[in-house]
């Protein structure tokens, strides 16, 4: 059993500011108005502690990065 | 509509939730009893309240308020809650085009208590609380008044004015209503509870009142009607260019053609159906009519019966501009609380419009918006909204082609659905 990590965004503490798409373009792109797309929810094992880490960034603590087995 | 403009006489199947007599009024507790007879208690210990749970399942019940989903799952993880949860029953009914929540409290409020009281006492629930639109709060009032006067009820009923708004039905949204008085949605779903506050059942009006009568007469009883997939009866709200626009009580399974001959057929030669309400989907008529009035039947077309709505768009109208109206006051429905919905809507509805008015709308980058959208709400809100919207560009193509050459099929302008007075 390999641990898995899911990015989401809250969406109604999200403001739209786009630090994660700055900083973390493998998996958030932005829509036209510069609310996050979530890309590729399932987080690649390399790109795991970039994403926590932006998920602490996150100005409006929307981005979370969720921790699950499976 | 008020609850009642139509004429609410149920013609495809005996009655089961709707009065049996003609008229406006409520039926009183006594009146209620006299044709349901008594509620039979569904508290007790554990097991008990397992296997009446259990013929719940058995019954095949399943949430009227659009969403379907089976109510003994949600009250079996209820009542397994560490936290004696609460019920709120949910009449809020934020949908324009529905009627059937209003009439349903209106006429007999005692049946939807009834099963409130009983989901409360399956669940351990504390409280029981109506949610009651405005057009029917002062009916569930007067009721739960005559209840209480006569000590009917072990667990109390507590009645409460809903707030007005298409997303305020939302459940977690009534939640909050209930507990602090915010008619917004939260995304969290309201059976987990959250910090400092119990989980709660929230569950449609008429879902209620189909409980209370399966708690009487049982599960197969239950399944006497409908179709084996599809069980019980269901209201459905009839409107637009109907005959009688109304509630009316039927069996899912019977044509769509059917259900408008309910309704005294259509008024003027039908172009598109709205199925579903305004999440819904739009449909030729020439599509729809010939098929089954239930979830496998209207499969075909993608549409679901939802909360049972049929809104009938006369081929004299312009499904487009029809379309742009229906996403505008949607858009000014949201909650304002996320990004996706608050932007996204607002400009689906403006290109919309400019393809209605004749202008360049552009219908691609639409297309792309109802995609951005969906799933980027703390509530179906914006889901909901696209999904109808995305209907109207492949059901009214032809439509789009006519106005992208400043050209308009319909021979009348005015609109057919209804849409409450947007807040400037």
């Amino acid at each position: 059993m390999t641990r898995r990590a899911r990015l989401t965004v809250d969406p109604i503490a999200c403001d739209g500011r786009g630090l994660c798409a700055e900083l973390l373009p493998e998996l958030v792109s932005l829509d036209d108005w510069g609310f996050p797309i979530i890309t590729d929810a399932d987080v690649p094992a390399r790109l795991r502690s970039e994403a926590a880490a932006v998920a602490r960034l996150c100005p409006r603590l929307a981005l979370r990065l969720e921790r699950a087995s499976g | 509509m008020s609850p009642g403009s139509g004429i609410a006489c149920p013609v495809a199947t005996r009655p089961r939730l709707l009065p049996d007599v003609a008229g406006l009024g409520a039926v009183a507790l006594r009146g209620h009893l006299a044709r349901h007879g008594a509620r039979p208690p569904c508290a007790g210990d554990w097991q008990r309240r397992q296997r009446l749970i259990g013929e719940v399942e058995n019954a095949g019940l399943t949430g009227r308020g659009g969403a379907g989903f089976p109510t003994a799952k949600k009250l079996r993880t209820l009542a397994a809650g560490r936290r004696a949860p609460q019920v709120i029953a949910n009449g809020v009914e934020g949908e324009p085009a529905s009627d059937k929540d209003k009439v349903l409290l209106s006429r007999t409020p005692h049946l939807v208590i009834d099963g409130a009281v009983s989901a409360a006492e399956l669940t351990g629930a504390t409280e029981a609380v109506i949610v009651a639109h405005p057009a029917a709060y002062q009916a569930v009032r007067a009721a739960a008044r005559e209840r209480r006067a006569a000590g009917y009820d072990q667990v109390p009923v507590r009645v409460l004015e809903a707030a007005d708004g298409f997303t305020a039905g939302e459940a977690s949204a009534v939640l909050r209503w209930t507990e602090r008085r915010v008619p917004a949605p939260t995304g969290r779903p309201p059976r987990l509870g959250s910090l400092g506050h119990r989980p709660a059942l929230v569950q449609n009006v008429e879902t209620l009142a189909h409980l209370a009568l399966i708690m009487r007469h049982g599960a197969s009883w239950f399944q006497s009607a409908g179709t084996p997939a599809e069980p019980g009866t269901m209201l459905v709200t009839l409107l637009g260019a109907v005959r009688r626009p109304g509630v009316y009580e039927i069996e899912p399974g019977m044509p769509v053609s059917g259900l408008l001959d309910l309704a005294g057929g259509p008024a003027q030669p039908p172009g598109a159906l709205l199925i579903g309400g305004y999440f819904g989907t739009w449909a030729a008529a020439a599509d729809a009519l010939d098929l089954p009035f239930s979830a496998a039947g209207l499969s075909p077309l993608g549409a679901r019966p939802g909360a049972g709505i049929v809104a009938v768009l006369p081929s004299s109208t312009c499904g487009l501009a029809e379309t742009a109206r229906l996403t505008r006051y949607l858009a000014s429905s949201s909650a304002g609380q996320c990004g996706p919905c608050v932007f996204g809507l607002d400009a689906i509805a403006r290109e919309l419009e400019r393809a209605a008015a004749g202008g360049s709308g552009d219908i691609t980058r639409v297309r792309g918006w109802l995609r951005d959208v969906t799933g980027r709400g703390a509530c179906h809100h914006p889901d909901g909204t696209a999904l109808m919207a995305g209907s109207a560009l492949r059901v009214f193509r032809d439509e789009i082609g006519l106005h992208s050459r400043g050209r308009c099929s319909a021979t009348r302008s005015a609109g057919v659905l209804p849409i409450p007075e947007l807040p400037s």
